[in-house]
């Protein structure tokens, strides 16, 4: 087990790095972590942004969760925040959040195979 | 939702709501007594004795976006296919208090899960709240508390990717550690 030694390094080691982030700057990720989305799987979902938005090392990215837009028979619904523009995905899974960071987040580019005008209601 | 950890998180998203800023969850496992016992206690704003006689009644909702909510219902009813039960008890202003026992043996009994996956959530929300997760199995105990953590971490934020894995394999370890040890 990792014990608190261990995170002491880590750290250290984040400290020389310097790259604290602003908490509401840049890009917000919302993921709908409410009943309806927890029971259609946004638990794994929010962990796919969390873990590759860190692996990547991407700045001005911050992942949150909340509640519900009552639109519950679609979720895991996931809110990209740039700014005025929003952009809404729907049925996310952990495929579909691995695509968004790589294509949306990095590459700037809406995934448009999961956008919330791609389903009927 | 397949697995307890879903729940929890479910339950302490209400907490989070109620504007606590400290959630404890603190999950028995007995054996012996083939009891498995989970309680979140928070010490958000609470809820009136007509409140908490509604919530377990899936058409009680406080939201606005939907008619419905479920969360205390499906708990309850996890609970009870697993011949146990769920009770609720809160103090206007002081808290709320939601213990859910199980048997521990029982089929209908869903596993724990991830619970390190939904505390990373839990951790992750806006609205910084503090965990504190007792993790009691027979005689062994283990203990997160993301108040100790953050002590350490000094300003480092949760956001850090190695910390993230740090937390996520503590809790995990943690806890197979001390179900190994009594197994001994």
């Amino acid at each position: 087990m990792k014990s608190l030694d261990d995170l002491k390094k880590i750290r250290d080691a984040a400290q020389s790095k310097v790259n604290m982030r602003g908490k509401n700057d840049g890009m917000r990720v919302l993921v709908g972590m409410a009943t309806c989305g927890i029971s259609a799987g946004a638990r794994p979902v929010m962990n796919t942004f969390v873990e590759k938005i860190a692996e990547n090392n991407i700045e001005k990215v911050t992942v949150t969760p909340v509640g519900c837009i009552g639109e519950c028979a679609i979720e895991p619904i996931v809110e990209i925040l740039e700014g005025d523009i929003r952009t809404t995905y729907c049925r996310v899974d952990v495929e579909a959040a691995e695509r968004i960071v790589k294509e949306h987040i990095i590459g700037g580019k809406v995934v448009l195979d999961y956008v919330i005008g791609k389903y009927r209601l | 939702m397949n697995e307890l950890s879903l729940h929890i998180l479910d339950i302490c998203q209400n907490s989070i709501k109620a504007n606590a800023d400290l959630i404890e969850i603190t999950i028995t496992e007995n054996i012996d007594k083939n009891i498995f016992m989970i309680e979140i206690t928070d010490n958000g704003h609470g809820m009136s004795k007509l409140t908490l006689s509604e919530v377990s009644d899936p058409f009680f909702t406080t939201r606005t976006t939907r008619k419905v909510g479920l969360g205390v219902s499906l708990f309850k009813m996890a609970a009870e296919m697993a011949n146990g039960s769920c009770v609720l008890s809160s103090i206007v202003d002081i808290g709320t208090k939601v213990t859910a026992i199980f048997e521990h043996n029982h089929l209908d009994r869903a596993p724990l899960g991830a619970i390190e996956d939904s505390i990373n959530i839990l951790i992750l929300n806006e609205r910084e709240i503090e965990i504190l997760y007792t993790h009691k199995y027979n005689n062994q105990i283990y203990i997160f508390d993301t108040r100790e953590v953050k002590k350490v971490l000094d300003g480092i934020p949760f956001t850090d990717y190695n910390v993230i894995m740090w937390i996520k394999n503590n809790i995990k370890e943690g806890i197979k550690m001390i179900q190994e040890e009594e197994s001994r």
